[in-house]
């Protein structure tokens, strides 16, 4: 199965509408949200969802307060800042995580004294499989606050390839998050195809030399879109030089038009 | 000589897995007597991240000396190469029976970077 | 003194724009202001404020490092690691990238054979744009850990300024260790459907995480008023709205500031930053 992945820099350089276009012209091929973070390509497709799965990524650790001692171990061993010391019943001290706050180590769990300290898996968001007008749809969703995106990303596209498998389909069109973070890098690892949208900003210019960087790290096929080009078309044009100079090739460009935002 | 090869079932005619860390299960195929046992690999798919790195450990302990999958990432490259595992890439048509005589008739291709990046 | 974080559910929707140019207006009115750069993957205020960095710090992660002549390979280090970060084979073999710092293994070891040592994943980078005090991360290319150090640039916060934090987009882990410890959290925000969606988001976020905010709605045009029906309904105050303007665009593609009298971006953000200054960003919102 061949996957395309558009990706920008940065957030609304119109990555997701560019992803949209490409389904519309594609034909069938299996679509991939994997900006997971804030996904938005389903308000685009509106898909008909037709199977939910929660999505595990990591552990918590959760203190019983009626186990703790406040000894205040666990607070002194937590490098994230995540464990409160504070009054409980009767004014005795005990110890909280805050769930936000905590990376999932699990050395406070190994540490603390009284063995007060649970470590369930955390579900930190959920994931679903469903049809558009252009074909099935593999998205999903993190909760708030919800960490673990690389995984995340993995499992959908592997959800994906799974369906283009059964169904015969041997494109898959993946959205990817901005950034060149964790869930990047796995939305691109192993693809066929990388396509950057960015536009003509100092900002956009900024951005996608790192993420031409991080493409080039991963050794793949690139090309740039340069959307909204007629806000600066100087600009344009020397992104365009600055990205074939780097062995990317030029997709096409868009026009910056007030109808598309309101598409 | 023991094999790991990375597959979606647990027999000689199971599909390959292309993927090495994330693969479903690991078939450890004994040369010698060409008996063969299936293991899990559930736990290190499912790993949020260093699932090569986890996989490379556990063929390591299941005693492999060589792997058969599709592409290993760079972290796990260097974990089998540190235990010493030599690793035999395989094209996707292959089950495991397939992948087994081409690795003892001289035609599979062994690995000398990783191929694939990232976890 | 305040910290204020710039925040917004998805990317590009102005989070930048507005915290230099409140930056600056708050500079004008004579209060002392910092501005920290946490979009430590893409940090582009500099762009604008052209700042003269005095100090450039390495941000690091404390990694195990194994000292092969005392492991004996029993694998307690690498079964204690959430992370996955270490292999046993022969001895400990560690993968740095993917180590958190959580120090795990060297409480496991039983021979002392794991030591602690920095690994750099980027620099915080401090100096000044006039008389604006300005910090940023810059995370090293394809590294995944931003946490800590988003972390260290909110350690170099000036207690006696007021803090204007622009933190990364989405609802993701470097959100949250942005914003954790702020006192107020603006949320920027386009009238689209993709906008009201991720803001929606961000809401829910801020709200778990017990945040005080208020919306900026940036673009704002007269016949999409599903942000502000949202905003009146949750209760959330709307703090400002700057009108859609494809000259506001320009300035931006140009990496110019938009400060002139009379201005979009001055004439929408003042009211706020006038509240800032008497110590309640909502002052103005009726």
């Amino acid at each position: 199965m061949k996957e395309l992945v558009i990706i920008s820099g940065k957030g609304g350089a119109g990555k997701t509408s560019v992803t949209a276009a490409f389904a519309a012209l594609a034909g069938k091929s299996v679509l991939v949200d994997c900006d997971v973070d804030a996904a938005d390509l389903h308000l685009l497709m509106r898909p008909d969802i037709h199977r939910r799965m929660p999505f595990c990524g990591g552990k918590e650790a959760i203190i019983r307060a009626e186990d703790c001692t406040g000894c205040g171990v666990c607070l002194e061993h937590c490098r994230f800042g995540a464990v409160r010391l504070e009054s409980g019943a009767e004014g005795r001290p005990v110890c909280r995580v805050e769930s936000v706050g905590c990376e999932g180590c699990g050395v406070c769990v190994a540490q603390c004294p009284s063995q007060a300290i649970d470590f369930p898996e955390r579900i930190s968001g959920e994931w679903y499989v469903s049809s558009t007008r252009f074909g099935p749809m593999v998205h999903a969703r993190l909760h708030p606050g919800g960490e673990n995106s690389g995984k995340l990303v993995a499992q959908v596209r592997e959800e994906a390839r799974a369906i283009g498998r059964k169904e015969g389909i041997d494109l898959a069109l993946i959205d990817g998050p901005p950034g060149i973070g964790c869930s990047v890098i796995a939305s691109i690892a192993g693809a066929s195809q990388v396509v950057i949208v960015t536009e003509p900003t100092l900002a956009g210019r900024h951005d996608l030399q790192r993420v031409l960087d991080l493409a080039r790290h991963f050794n793949l096929p690139t090309a740039v879109c340069i959307n909204k080009w007629d806000i600066n078309p100087a600009l344009a044009e020397q992104i365009e030089r600055e990205a074939q100079h780097h062995g990317a090739y030029l997709a096409g460009h868009i026009r910056y038009d007030r109808s598309i935002t309101d598409a | 000589m023991k094999i790991a090869i990375s597959t979606k079932g647990g027999s000689m005619e199971s599909e390959l897995d292309l993927s090495f860390g994330r693969a479903r299960t690991f078939l450890l195929f004994d040369t010698e007597n060409r008996a063969f046992t299936a293991h899990d690999n559930t736990e290190n798919w499912n790993a949020a991240q260093g699932a090569g790195i986890q996989a490379a450990q556990s063929v390591i302990q299941l005693g492999a000396t060589a792997v058969i999958t599709g592409q290993v990432g760079p972290k796990a490259f260097q974990a089998l190469k540190t235990g010493g595992v030599r690793i035999f890439l395989a094209q996707a048509l292959n089950n495991v029976a397939d992948a087994i005589d081409a690795l003892e008739n001289g035609s599979l291709a062994e690995a000398s970077s990783e191929t694939k990046q990232g976890d | 003194m305040t910290t204020y974080a710039i925040a917004s559910g998805k990317g590009g929707t102005g989070k930048t724009t507005v915290s230099v140019h409140l930056a600056r207006l708050l500079v004008e009115q004579g209060a002392q202001v910092q501005y920290l750069d946490c979009d430590v993957e893409e940090p582009n205020g500099h762009i604008f404020l052209k700042p003269e960095i005095e100090r450039t710090e390495e941000a690091t992660v404390p990694v195990p490092v194994i000292d092969a002549t005392r492991c004996i390979a029993c694998g307690k280090c690498a079964e204690v690691c959430e992370f996955n970060a270490i292999a046993t084979l022969k001895t400990a073999l560690v993968f740095a990238e993917l180590c958190h710092g959580c120090g795990g293994c060297a409480l496991a070891c039983p021979v002392g054979a794991i030591q602690e040592q920095p690994r750099s994943i980027g620099v915080v980078e401090t100096g000044r744009s006039g008389a604006i005090g300005f910090v940023q991360g810059r995370l090293n290319v394809g590294e995944a850990m931003a946490g800590p150090l988003i972390r260290a640039v909110r350690r170099a916060i000036e207690p006696d300024s007021i803090s204007l934090i622009d933190a990364p987009p989405g609802t993701a882990c470097a959100v949250v260790a942005t914003v954790r410890e702020t006192d107020y959290v603006i949320l920027v925000t386009e009238p689209t459907p993709f906008g009201l969606n991720d803001l929606q988001l961000a809401v829910e976020l801020m709200r778990e995480l017990g945040r005080r905010c208020g919306v900026i709605i940036n673009r704002a045009v007269s016949d999409h008023t599903a942000v502000q029906a949202y905003c009146r309904e949750e209760g959330i105050p709307i703090l400002a709205e700057i009108k859609d303007s494809r000259k506001v665009a320009e300035y931006y593609s140009r990496g110019e500031m938009m400060m002139e009298p009379a201005s979009a971006l001055r004439t929408s953000l003042l009211p706020l930053a006038t509240s800032i200054l008497q110590g309640n960003p909502e002052a103005h919102c009726s």
